[in-house]
Protein backbone atom coordinates (compact mmCIF):
# COMPACT_ATOMS: atom_id res chain seq x y z
CA UNK A 1 0.00 0.00 0.00
CA UNK A 2 1.33 3.37 -0.90
CA UNK A 3 1.03 6.32 1.39
CA UNK A 4 -1.45 8.02 -0.91
CA UNK A 5 -3.91 5.13 -0.76
CA UNK A 6 -3.89 5.23 2.99
CA UNK A 7 -5.19 8.78 3.14
CA UNK A 8 -8.68 8.79 4.53
CA UNK A 9 -9.75 11.76 2.54
CA UNK A 10 -8.06 12.60 -0.73
CA UNK A 11 -9.55 15.94 -1.72
CA UNK A 12 -8.69 15.93 -5.42
CA UNK A 13 -9.61 12.39 -6.31
CA UNK A 14 -12.85 11.48 -8.09
CA UNK A 15 -14.20 8.38 -9.79
CA UNK A 16 -12.97 7.81 -13.37
CA UNK A 17 -9.82 9.78 -12.51
CA UNK A 18 -7.91 6.59 -12.20
CA UNK A 19 -7.69 6.45 -8.43
CA UNK A 20 -9.36 3.92 -6.18
CA UNK A 21 -12.08 4.64 -3.62
CA UNK A 22 -10.36 5.89 -0.49
CA UNK A 23 -12.44 3.72 1.79
CA UNK A 24 -12.54 4.64 5.48
CA UNK A 25 -11.11 2.12 7.89
CA UNK A 26 -9.16 1.76 11.08
CA UNK A 27 -6.85 4.48 9.92
CA UNK A 28 -9.79 6.90 10.12
CA UNK A 29 -9.58 6.58 13.90
CA UNK A 30 -5.93 7.40 14.22
CA UNK A 31 -4.72 10.96 14.35
CA UNK A 32 -1.46 12.70 14.12
CA UNK A 33 -0.64 14.46 17.36
CA UNK A 34 -1.49 18.15 17.44
CA UNK A 35 1.50 18.65 19.69
CA UNK A 36 3.82 16.49 21.72
CA UNK A 37 5.26 17.02 25.16
CA UNK A 38 8.04 14.56 25.72
CA UNK A 39 6.61 11.18 24.82
CA UNK A 40 3.04 12.38 25.24
CA UNK A 41 1.12 13.01 22.03
CA UNK A 42 -1.89 15.25 22.29
CA UNK A 43 -4.27 14.37 19.47
CA UNK A 44 -7.72 15.34 18.26
CA UNK A 45 -9.83 12.90 20.35
CA UNK A 46 -8.04 14.12 23.45
CA UNK A 47 -8.72 17.71 22.49
CA UNK A 48 -12.40 16.90 21.92
CA UNK A 49 -12.56 15.07 25.24
CA UNK A 50 -11.13 18.08 27.06
CA UNK A 51 -13.39 20.49 25.17
CA UNK A 52 -16.38 18.27 25.91
CA UNK A 53 -15.48 18.25 29.59
CA UNK A 54 -15.44 22.04 29.69
CA UNK A 55 -18.63 22.14 27.65
CA UNK A 56 -20.49 19.96 30.17
CA UNK A 57 -19.13 21.83 33.14
CA UNK A 58 -19.84 25.14 31.44
CA UNK A 59 -23.39 24.17 30.66
CA UNK A 60 -24.19 22.92 34.13
CA UNK A 61 -22.42 25.85 35.70
CA UNK A 62 -24.52 28.23 33.64
CA UNK A 63 -27.67 26.22 34.40
CA UNK A 64 -27.17 25.47 38.10
CA UNK A 65 -24.49 27.97 39.15
CA UNK A 66 -27.04 30.45 40.34
CA UNK A 67 -29.96 28.08 40.61
CA UNK A 68 -33.23 29.73 41.49
CA UNK A 69 -36.47 28.37 42.83
CA UNK A 70 -38.17 29.89 39.81
CA UNK A 71 -35.89 28.59 37.05
CA UNK A 72 -34.64 30.43 33.99
CA UNK A 73 -34.64 28.85 30.56
CA UNK A 74 -31.19 27.32 30.82
CA UNK A 75 -31.84 26.04 34.32
CA UNK A 76 -35.04 24.44 33.10
CA UNK A 77 -33.17 22.62 30.33
CA UNK A 78 -30.51 21.54 32.81
CA UNK A 79 -33.12 20.36 35.26
CA UNK A 80 -34.89 18.42 32.52
CA UNK A 81 -31.64 16.56 31.74
CA UNK A 82 -30.82 16.10 35.40
CA UNK A 83 -34.30 14.84 36.18
CA UNK A 84 -34.31 12.54 33.15
CA UNK A 85 -31.36 10.62 34.54
CA UNK A 86 -32.48 10.92 38.14
CA UNK A 87 -36.08 9.79 37.76
CA UNK A 88 -35.87 7.89 34.47
CA UNK A 89 -32.85 5.78 35.32
CA UNK A 90 -31.61 5.96 38.90
CA UNK A 91 -34.90 6.11 40.83
CA UNK A 92 -36.36 3.44 38.57
CA UNK A 93 -33.64 0.93 39.40
CA UNK A 94 -32.50 1.90 42.89
CA UNK A 95 -35.45 3.72 44.36
CA UNK A 96 -35.47 7.26 45.68
CA UNK A 97 -33.86 6.59 49.05
CA UNK A 98 -31.02 4.33 47.98
CA UNK A 99 -30.46 5.93 44.57
CA UNK A 100 -30.06 9.54 45.65
CA UNK A 101 -26.32 9.36 46.31
CA UNK A 102 -25.62 7.82 42.89
CA UNK A 103 -27.47 10.55 41.03
CA UNK A 104 -24.49 12.89 40.51
CA UNK A 105 -22.36 10.00 39.25
CA UNK A 106 -24.98 8.76 36.81
CA UNK A 107 -25.82 12.26 35.59
CA UNK A 108 -22.12 12.92 34.98
CA UNK A 109 -21.79 9.59 33.22
CA UNK A 110 -24.77 10.20 30.99
CA UNK A 111 -23.80 13.67 29.90
CA UNK A 112 -20.14 12.75 29.53
CA UNK A 113 -20.94 9.83 27.24
CA UNK A 114 -23.59 11.76 25.37
CA UNK A 115 -21.41 14.79 24.64
CA UNK A 116 -18.45 12.58 23.66
CA UNK A 117 -20.82 10.78 21.27
CA UNK A 118 -22.28 14.03 20.04
CA UNK A 119 -18.91 15.26 18.74
CA UNK A 120 -19.54 12.86 15.88
CA UNK A 121 -21.94 15.19 14.12
CA UNK A 122 -20.68 18.57 15.33
CA UNK A 123 -19.20 20.36 12.30
CA UNK A 124 -15.39 20.64 12.29
CA UNK A 125 -15.10 18.17 15.19
CA UNK A 126 -16.96 15.36 13.43
CA UNK A 127 -15.43 12.61 15.46
CA UNK A 128 -17.02 10.63 18.28
CA UNK A 129 -14.52 10.50 21.10
CA UNK A 130 -16.12 7.29 22.35
CA UNK A 131 -15.10 5.49 19.16
CA UNK A 132 -11.62 5.38 20.65
CA UNK A 133 -11.87 2.35 22.93
CA UNK A 134 -9.84 4.00 25.66
CA UNK A 135 -12.64 6.40 26.59
CA UNK A 136 -15.45 3.84 26.98
CA UNK A 137 -12.93 1.56 28.66
CA UNK A 138 -12.04 4.24 31.19
CA UNK A 139 -15.72 4.79 32.00
CA UNK A 140 -16.47 1.07 32.13
CA UNK A 141 -13.48 0.64 34.43
CA UNK A 142 -14.83 3.25 36.83
CA UNK A 143 -18.24 1.57 36.84
CA UNK A 144 -16.58 -1.84 37.29
CA UNK A 145 -14.56 -0.64 40.26
CA UNK A 146 -17.64 0.97 41.79
CA UNK A 147 -19.63 -2.22 41.26
CA UNK A 148 -16.95 -4.44 42.82
CA UNK A 149 -16.44 -2.05 45.71
CA UNK A 150 -20.16 -1.93 46.49
CA UNK A 151 -20.56 -5.70 46.17
CA UNK A 152 -17.78 -6.56 48.63
CA UNK A 153 -18.65 -3.71 50.95
CA UNK A 154 -22.25 -4.78 51.16
CA UNK A 155 -21.86 -8.56 51.32
CA UNK A 156 -18.32 -9.13 52.57
CA UNK A 157 -15.79 -11.25 50.69
CA UNK A 158 -17.61 -14.59 50.56
CA UNK A 159 -21.03 -13.00 50.27
CA UNK A 160 -19.71 -10.74 47.54
CA UNK A 161 -18.37 -13.67 45.61
CA UNK A 162 -21.69 -15.45 46.02
CA UNK A 163 -23.48 -12.33 44.84
CA UNK A 164 -21.27 -12.02 41.77
CA UNK A 165 -21.44 -15.67 40.84
CA UNK A 166 -25.14 -16.09 41.51
CA UNK A 167 -24.44 -18.85 44.05
CA UNK A 168 -27.63 -20.82 44.67
CA UNK A 169 -27.66 -24.18 46.45
CA UNK A 170 -30.92 -25.25 44.86
CA UNK A 171 -29.08 -25.64 41.57
CA UNK A 172 -27.55 -28.89 42.88
CA UNK A 173 -25.24 -30.58 40.45
CA UNK A 174 -25.24 -27.73 37.97
CA UNK A 175 -23.94 -25.37 40.65
CA UNK A 176 -20.20 -25.53 39.79
CA UNK A 177 -20.93 -24.98 36.13
CA UNK A 178 -23.36 -22.14 36.82
CA UNK A 179 -20.94 -20.46 39.22
CA UNK A 180 -18.09 -20.74 36.74
CA UNK A 181 -20.19 -19.33 33.91
CA UNK A 182 -21.54 -16.52 36.01
CA UNK A 183 -18.09 -15.66 37.23
CA UNK A 184 -16.78 -15.36 33.70
CA UNK A 185 -19.89 -13.60 32.50
CA UNK A 186 -19.92 -11.02 35.28
CA UNK A 187 -16.36 -10.54 36.40
CA UNK A 188 -14.53 -10.85 33.11
CA UNK A 189 -16.93 -10.28 30.24
CA UNK A 190 -19.21 -7.66 31.73
CA UNK A 191 -16.82 -4.68 31.77
CA UNK A 192 -15.60 -5.66 28.33
CA UNK A 193 -19.11 -5.75 26.81
CA UNK A 194 -20.03 -2.61 28.70
CA UNK A 195 -17.21 -0.70 27.05
CA UNK A 196 -17.32 -2.39 23.66
CA UNK A 197 -21.08 -1.90 23.24
CA UNK A 198 -20.62 1.85 23.32
CA UNK A 199 -17.35 1.84 21.42
CA UNK A 200 -18.60 -0.38 18.59
CA UNK A 201 -21.79 1.59 18.11
CA UNK A 202 -19.91 4.85 17.81
CA UNK A 203 -17.19 3.26 15.73
CA UNK A 204 -19.67 1.80 13.25
CA UNK A 205 -21.72 4.98 13.16
CA UNK A 206 -18.69 7.07 12.40
CA UNK A 207 -17.57 4.66 9.69
CA UNK A 208 -21.00 4.83 8.03
CA UNK A 209 -21.13 8.60 8.00
CA UNK A 210 -17.55 8.73 6.84
CA UNK A 211 -18.17 6.26 4.03
CA UNK A 212 -21.17 8.15 2.64
CA UNK A 213 -19.38 11.48 3.02
CA UNK A 214 -16.30 10.28 1.17
CA UNK A 215 -18.45 8.55 -1.45
CA UNK A 216 -20.42 11.75 -2.07
CA UNK A 217 -17.21 13.50 -2.90
CA UNK A 218 -15.55 10.62 -4.72
CA UNK A 219 -18.54 10.02 -7.00
CA UNK A 220 -18.70 13.66 -8.08
CA UNK A 221 -17.61 13.02 -11.66
CA UNK A 222 -19.56 12.21 -14.86
CA UNK A 223 -22.46 9.83 -14.37
CA UNK A 224 -21.31 9.38 -10.79
CA UNK A 225 -22.89 12.73 -9.86
CA UNK A 226 -26.34 11.08 -9.75
CA UNK A 227 -25.01 8.51 -7.28
CA UNK A 228 -23.24 11.23 -5.36
CA UNK A 229 -26.65 12.80 -4.68
CA UNK A 230 -27.95 9.53 -3.26
CA UNK A 231 -24.86 9.19 -1.17
CA UNK A 232 -25.24 12.74 0.13
CA UNK A 233 -28.83 12.11 1.14
CA UNK A 234 -27.63 8.99 2.92
CA UNK A 235 -25.04 11.06 4.75
CA UNK A 236 -27.79 13.30 6.10
CA UNK A 237 -30.01 10.35 6.99
CA UNK A 238 -27.15 8.62 8.78
CA UNK A 239 -26.28 11.82 10.62
CA UNK A 240 -29.84 12.09 11.89
CA UNK A 241 -29.78 8.41 12.80
CA UNK A 242 -26.50 8.88 14.64
CA UNK A 243 -28.03 11.71 16.66
CA UNK A 244 -30.58 9.17 17.87
CA UNK A 245 -28.05 6.39 18.43
CA UNK A 246 -25.75 8.67 20.42
CA UNK A 247 -28.50 9.44 22.91
CA UNK A 248 -29.62 5.82 23.07
CA UNK A 249 -26.08 4.55 23.68
CA UNK A 250 -25.51 7.10 26.42
CA UNK A 251 -28.80 6.02 27.98
CA UNK A 252 -27.93 2.33 27.70
CA UNK A 253 -24.47 2.85 29.17
CA UNK A 254 -25.88 4.61 32.22
CA UNK A 255 -28.78 2.19 32.52
CA UNK A 256 -26.35 -0.75 32.64
CA UNK A 257 -24.15 1.04 35.16
CA UNK A 258 -27.20 1.64 37.35
CA UNK A 259 -28.26 -1.98 37.02
CA UNK A 260 -24.79 -3.15 38.07
CA UNK A 261 -24.98 -0.94 41.14
CA UNK A 262 -28.44 -2.30 41.87
CA UNK A 263 -27.12 -5.86 41.53
CA UNK A 264 -24.33 -5.07 43.95
CA UNK A 265 -26.74 -3.63 46.51
CA UNK A 266 -29.38 -6.34 46.08
CA UNK A 267 -29.95 -8.79 48.91
CA UNK A 268 -28.98 -12.40 48.58
CA UNK A 269 -31.58 -14.68 47.15
CA UNK B 1 -9.50 15.85 8.02
CA UNK B 2 -6.20 14.65 9.17
CA UNK B 3 -5.31 11.09 8.57
CA UNK B 4 -2.49 9.15 9.90
CA UNK B 5 -0.12 7.17 7.85
CA UNK B 6 -0.03 4.00 9.78
CA UNK B 7 1.68 1.42 7.76
CA UNK B 8 4.77 3.52 7.40
CA UNK B 9 5.03 3.94 11.15
CA UNK B 10 4.60 0.25 11.69
CA UNK B 11 2.06 0.52 14.52
CA UNK B 12 -0.33 -2.28 15.21
CA UNK B 13 -3.91 -1.60 14.24
CA UNK B 14 -5.76 -2.79 17.31
CA UNK B 15 -8.98 -0.86 17.83
CA UNK B 16 -9.84 -2.83 20.98
CA UNK B 17 -6.53 -2.19 22.68
CA UNK B 18 -6.92 1.02 24.62
CA UNK B 19 -4.03 3.41 24.25
CA UNK B 20 -2.86 4.47 27.69
CA UNK B 21 -2.72 8.27 27.13
CA UNK B 22 -6.32 8.34 25.94
CA UNK B 23 -7.33 6.14 28.87
CA UNK B 24 -5.73 8.56 31.29
CA UNK B 25 -7.23 11.59 29.58
CA UNK B 26 -10.62 9.92 29.62
CA UNK B 27 -10.36 9.12 33.33
CA UNK B 28 -9.23 12.62 34.19
CA UNK B 29 -11.89 14.26 32.02
CA UNK B 30 -14.65 12.21 33.57
CA UNK B 31 -13.25 12.72 37.05
CA UNK B 32 -13.35 16.49 36.50
CA UNK B 33 -16.95 16.37 35.31
CA UNK B 34 -17.96 14.07 38.14
CA UNK B 35 -16.33 16.03 40.94
CA UNK B 36 -17.59 19.31 39.62
CA UNK B 37 -21.12 17.99 39.38
CA UNK B 38 -21.08 16.00 42.61
CA UNK B 39 -19.35 18.58 44.81
CA UNK B 40 -20.50 21.87 43.37
CA UNK B 41 -23.62 21.68 41.28
CA UNK B 42 -25.60 18.71 42.52
CA UNK B 43 -25.99 20.09 46.05
CA UNK B 44 -26.98 23.43 44.59
CA UNK B 45 -29.64 22.08 42.32
CA UNK B 46 -30.90 19.64 44.94
CA UNK B 47 -31.22 22.48 47.42
CA UNK B 48 -33.15 24.53 44.90
CA UNK B 49 -35.38 21.59 43.97
CA UNK B 50 -36.05 20.98 47.66
CA UNK B 51 -36.81 24.67 48.19
CA UNK B 52 -39.15 24.63 45.23
CA UNK B 53 -40.90 21.54 46.55
CA UNK B 54 -41.27 23.23 49.92
CA UNK B 55 -42.45 26.44 48.32
CA UNK B 56 -45.09 24.57 46.37
CA UNK B 57 -46.13 22.53 49.38
CA UNK B 58 -46.06 25.66 51.56
CA UNK B 59 -48.29 27.40 49.03
CA UNK B 60 -50.62 24.44 49.08
CA UNK B 61 -50.67 24.44 52.86
CA UNK B 62 -51.40 28.17 52.91
CA UNK B 63 -54.19 27.71 50.42
CA UNK B 64 -55.58 24.89 52.51
CA UNK B 65 -55.41 27.01 55.64
CA UNK B 66 -57.13 29.88 53.86
CA UNK B 67 -59.80 27.55 52.62
CA UNK B 68 -60.33 26.11 56.08
CA UNK B 69 -60.58 29.62 57.49
CA UNK B 70 -63.07 30.62 54.83
CA UNK B 71 -65.08 27.51 55.62
CA UNK B 72 -64.93 28.36 59.32
CA UNK B 73 -66.13 31.90 58.64
CA UNK B 74 -68.89 30.60 56.42
CA UNK B 75 -69.99 28.15 59.12
CA UNK B 76 -69.94 30.89 61.73
CA UNK B 77 -71.91 33.16 59.48
CA UNK B 78 -74.43 30.44 58.79
CA UNK B 79 -74.75 29.68 62.49
CA UNK B 80 -75.24 33.38 63.22
CA UNK B 81 -77.80 33.64 60.48
CA UNK B 82 -79.68 30.65 61.85
CA UNK B 83 -79.52 32.17 65.34
CA UNK B 84 -80.77 35.47 64.02
CA UNK B 85 -83.61 33.78 62.19
CA UNK B 86 -84.48 31.84 65.29
CA UNK B 87 -84.36 34.99 67.39
CA UNK B 88 -86.52 36.86 64.91
CA UNK B 89 -89.07 34.07 64.89
CA UNK B 90 -89.04 34.04 68.67
CA UNK B 91 -89.52 37.81 68.84
CA UNK B 92 -92.31 37.69 66.34
CA UNK B 93 -94.00 34.95 68.34
CA UNK B 94 -93.54 36.93 71.53
CA UNK B 95 -94.87 40.10 69.97
CA UNK B 96 -97.88 38.22 68.69
CA UNK B 97 -98.53 36.78 72.11
CA UNK B 98 -98.05 40.17 73.72
CA UNK B 99 -100.38 41.73 71.19
CA UNK B 100 -103.07 39.15 71.91
CA UNK B 101 -102.59 39.67 75.63
CA UNK B 102 -102.77 43.46 75.24
CA UNK B 103 -105.89 43.25 73.15
CA UNK B 104 -107.50 40.98 75.73
CA UNK B 105 -106.39 43.29 78.53
CA UNK B 106 -107.66 46.34 76.76
CA UNK B 107 -110.90 44.60 76.06
CA UNK B 108 -111.29 43.74 79.72
CA UNK B 109 -110.32 47.27 80.70
CA UNK B 110 -112.82 48.75 78.27
CA UNK B 111 -115.46 46.43 79.58
CA UNK B 112 -114.61 47.42 83.09
CA UNK B 113 -114.67 51.14 82.29
CA UNK B 114 -117.93 50.79 80.45
CA UNK B 115 -119.45 49.01 83.41
CA UNK B 116 -118.07 51.68 85.70
CA UNK B 117 -119.49 54.42 83.59
CA UNK B 118 -122.81 52.64 83.41
CA UNK B 119 -122.78 52.06 87.12
CA UNK B 120 -121.89 55.71 87.73
CA UNK B 121 -124.75 56.76 85.40
CA UNK B 122 -127.14 54.51 87.25
CA UNK B 123 -126.04 55.90 90.58
CA UNK B 124 -126.37 59.45 89.31
CA UNK B 125 -129.79 58.76 87.94
CA UNK B 126 -130.78 57.12 91.21
CA UNK B 127 -129.45 60.05 93.18
CA UNK B 128 -131.23 62.53 90.93
CA UNK B 129 -134.38 60.55 91.15
CA UNK B 130 -134.07 60.41 94.92
CA UNK B 131 -133.40 64.12 95.24
CA UNK B 132 -136.21 64.87 92.82
CA UNK B 133 -138.56 62.66 94.77
CA UNK B 134 -137.44 64.27 97.99
CA UNK B 135 -137.87 67.79 96.65
CA UNK B 136 -141.16 66.82 95.07
CA UNK B 137 -142.36 65.36 98.28
CA UNK B 138 -141.26 68.47 100.07
CA UNK B 139 -142.99 70.71 97.53
CA UNK B 140 -146.11 68.61 97.52
CA UNK B 141 -146.15 68.65 101.31
CA UNK B 142 -145.65 72.37 101.34
CA UNK B 143 -148.30 72.85 98.70
CA UNK B 144 -150.57 70.57 100.56
CA UNK B 145 -149.83 72.52 103.73
CA UNK B 146 -150.31 75.84 101.95
CA UNK B 147 -153.50 74.61 100.48
CA UNK B 148 -154.67 73.32 103.78
CA UNK B 149 -153.71 76.56 105.51
CA UNK B 150 -155.48 78.59 102.92
CA UNK B 151 -158.44 76.39 103.14
CA UNK B 152 -158.36 76.67 106.85
CA UNK B 153 -157.46 80.42 106.87
CA UNK B 154 -160.30 81.49 104.58
CA UNK B 155 -162.54 79.23 106.49
CA UNK B 156 -165.32 77.53 105.09
CA UNK B 157 -167.74 80.49 105.35
CA UNK B 158 -169.15 80.36 102.09
CA UNK B 159 -168.93 78.41 99.01
CA UNK B 160 -167.94 81.37 96.90
CA UNK B 161 -164.93 82.07 98.90
CA UNK B 162 -164.12 78.47 98.99
CA UNK B 163 -164.14 78.26 95.27
CA UNK B 164 -162.23 81.52 94.99
CA UNK B 165 -159.48 80.29 97.24
CA UNK B 166 -159.16 77.13 95.34
CA UNK B 167 -158.91 79.07 92.13
CA UNK B 168 -156.24 81.34 93.53
CA UNK B 169 -154.24 78.42 94.83
CA UNK B 170 -154.37 76.87 91.48
CA UNK B 171 -153.23 80.10 89.84
CA UNK B 172 -150.31 80.35 92.23
CA UNK B 173 -149.42 76.86 91.58
CA UNK B 174 -149.42 77.58 87.87
CA UNK B 175 -147.27 80.66 88.27
CA UNK B 176 -144.83 78.80 90.43
CA UNK B 177 -144.41 76.06 87.97
CA UNK B 178 -144.00 78.70 85.22
CA UNK B 179 -141.30 80.44 87.27
CA UNK B 180 -139.51 77.20 87.84
CA UNK B 181 -139.60 76.50 84.12
CA UNK B 182 -138.27 79.99 83.39
CA UNK B 183 -135.52 79.61 85.88
CA UNK B 184 -134.74 76.27 84.33
CA UNK B 185 -134.37 77.87 80.85
CA UNK B 186 -132.19 80.78 81.97
CA UNK B 187 -129.91 78.58 83.90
Amino acid sequence: MSAEQMLAFETDCHIFDGCGFPAPGLHSFLFEPIFSIGGFDFNKPMLLAVLGTFLIIGFFWAAFGRAKVVPGKLQMVGEAGYDFVRRGIVYEALGKKEGEKYVPFMVSLFFFVWIMNLWSIIPVAQFPVTSIIAFPAALALIVYVLWMYLTFKKHGFVGGLKNITGYDKSLGGVLPLAVTLEFFSNVLVRPFTHAVRLFANMFAGHLLILMFTIASWYLLNGIGIAYAGVSFVMTIVMTAFELFIQAVQAYVFVLLATNYVQGALAEHH
Amino acid sequence: MKALLLASEGEVEAPLLPPIPELVIGLIAFAIVFFFLAKKLSPKINKVLEERREAIEGGLEKAEAAQAEAQQVLDDYRAQLADARHEAARLRQEAQEQGVAMIAEMRTEGQRQREEIIAAGHAQIEADRKSAAASLRQDVGQLAGDLAAKLVGESLKDATRQSRTIDRFLDELENKSADTAKAEVTR
